[in-house]
């Protein structure tokens, strides 16, 4: 065996764990580790841990592949205290985030969600992010652990002309996520959880939770905590993700576990995490997003609203590309992001190329994630390749370590979900 | 003395059993469970020689990529089919169906005893 792969704390985190290819990610490496309020409970279920972002997080608790499956067919807890989490509020924090993001954040609804872009000047990707608008003049900003400091930063200085205030709460709000098509049931059975002052209507948390939208949130109350239910999630099937005091996160988690045992509920760890959002096509910072990509690059155009009235950070940058690409059409380099599918059981990983041949010396583009996918059974991949490689059933070859393996251009996602 | 005594071990996480010039080949339960879920296994074919020290195969999980380095210098007499078809037998069964080459060898270089290997993971 070499040591790279399974080495701690690289473990099976070498090739594995997103964050050691994140270009600016992580903490310094003197830093001491950072460790969830869950960590105890992480340890007695007998977890593997890895550095996430200077986090040690669950890779996985016993079987990723388990963890996966019980995703896909009941439901997985995920453990998430080290996503950062941002307060925007004020009179104008719209408009300071209408300036400061890619989307129209005033156009938003009280309790309901986007996902959205921070974009720099040049129009690349300082981070993905989901906003959260839980009043007229507040919101809460989701973004990545490793861009945490990046996007709080980026948010002050961006709001500095509004009458808004930047705040970084991420060490006072915990995150857990119950995902899979039975987190509604469990989560309805959720002893101590009272969502009655948001939903005066519904006759139990269980009803207002299944009158809870898609990408929409509701405030309420958990053992006399305060407790956000938003019905989002990074798996590709049903589910919530719970953001409460770190303080009442082990209880949440306990109960969570006790009540779901029945129905299939296990604790999920990063893992899995990462090949549920493969197979259902997520981006991933630092894999498939970074600030050398722009939106259109990663098929995220739709994130980004260009008629918006007000002005907005990338925008310039944007629109100057479009008109290149509108003269001269799109060049050779502005490489666009695919999915990609092979037979067998060999999986291409990041970094790997990808050639027009079988032999010939053709690199049109590089593997950004990829894995055998757990639920189809074959490997699947992302990728960025030369804009005249990217349509459905254009054929190619992955360079897996010196062997090249044929493979085929494929829509984006591997995986949907049944409709309900 | 159970299994785990009897074997000899290497710095690369893999096992030796060796008798009658024979060395069968296979990765610790500790490796085994660094890398997760295996999922593909690739093994040399039978007659091939190899030299100690370097890659004869891989073993990749769902999250990474494990190369398998001879212990020893020799030739392939056997190769382990089940672990080929269900590579799941690596993680359930590590020391035992799990196993993965059979090495014929002339001589056995210097390897560890259950002692220094489990100290040896220890500090890594």
């Amino acid at each position: 065996m070499t040591d790279a792969p399974i080495e701690p704390p690289a473990g099976a985190a070498a090739a594995s764990m997103p964050e050691d290819a994140t270009p600016n990610g992580g903490a310094p490496e003197d830093a001491a580790p950072r460790f969830s309020p869950l960590h105890d409970r992480h340890v007695a279920l007998g977890a593997t841990f890895t550095d996430f972002a200077g986090w040690q997080m669950p890779v996985r608790y016993s079987s990723d592949l388990a963890e996966h499956h019980a995703v896909r067919a009941a439901a997985g807890l995920f453990d998430l205290s080290h996503m950062g989490e941002i307060l925007v509020v004020g009179v104008q924090a719209a408009n300071a985030l209408d300036y400061a993001l890619s989307g129209r954040m005033s156009a938003l609804a009280d309790r309901q969600a986007k996902y959205t872009l921070m974009l720099d000047d040049d129009g690349g990707i300082v981070d993905d992010l989901i906003v959260y608008r839980n009043g007229p003049d507040r919101y809460l900003v989701v973004a990545n652990a490793s861009n945490r400091e990046a996007v709080a930063e980026a948010l002050r200085v961006r709001a500095e002309d509004f009458d808004a205030v930047v705040e970084d709460e991420s060490d006072d709000i915990g995150l857990i996520a119950i995902q899979g098509p039975k987190s509604l049931e469990i989560l309805a059975e959720l002893e101590g959880l009272d969502l009655h002052a948001s939903a005066p209507e519904a006759a139990s948390p269980g009803e207002a939770l299944e009158a809870l939208n898609y990408y929409r949130s509701i405030p309420g109350e958990y053992l006399g905590r305060r407790i956000l239910v938003a019905r989002t999630g990074y798996t590709g099937e049903d589910g919530f993700e719970l953001y409460t005091s770190p303080e009442a996160l082990p209880a949440l988690w306990d109960a969570l576990l006790e009540t779901g045992a029945g129905s299939g509920l296990v604790p999920a760890g990063l893992a899995s995490r990462d090949t549920l959002r493969l197979e259902a096509g997520m981006p991933l910072y630092g894999h498939e997003l970074s600030a050398a990509i722009q939106p259109g690059q990663a098929g995220l155009g739709r994130t980004v609203t260009m008629d918006k009235p007000s002005d907005f950070v990338g925008r310039g940058a944007l629109e100057a590309e479009a008109v290149i690409a509108l003269e001269h059409g799109r060049a050779d380099d502005y490489r666009v992001l695919v999915g990609i599918e092979a037979t067998g059981r060999r999986a291409a990983r990041a970094g790997y190329p990808i050639h027009a041949t079988a032999s010939g010396d053709d690199v049109v583009g590089e593997v950004t994630s990829g894995a055998l996918s757990p639920t189809l059974g074959h490997p699947i991949a992302m990728a960025f390749v030369s804009p005249g490689w990217s349509a459905p059933g254009t054929p190619l070859f992955l360079d897996v370590r010196g062997t090249r393996i044929p493979a085929t251009i494929v829509a984006l996602p591997f995986y949907q979900r049944k409709a309900q | 003395m159970s299994r785990e005594d009897e074997l000899k071990y290497t710095t690369e996480h893999e096992w030796i059993e060796a008798a009658d010039s024979v060395a069968t080949v296979g990765i610790t339960s500790y490796a085994a469970g660094k890398l997760g879920d295996v999922v593909y296994v690739d093994l040399p074919a039978v007659g091939t020689v190899v030299e100690a020290g370097r890659v004869i195969g891989e073993i990749e999980s769902t999250k990474s990529v494990g190369e398998l380095y001879a212990p020893v210098s020799g030739t392939i007499t056997e190769v382990n089919d089940a672990v080929v078809d269900s590579p799941e037998l690596v993680n359930s069964d590590p020391l035992g169906e799990g196993w993965l080459v059979k090495v014929e060898y002339v001589e056995l270089p210097s390897l560890l005893e259950l002692a220094e290997y489990t100290a040896f993971t220890a500090e890594s």
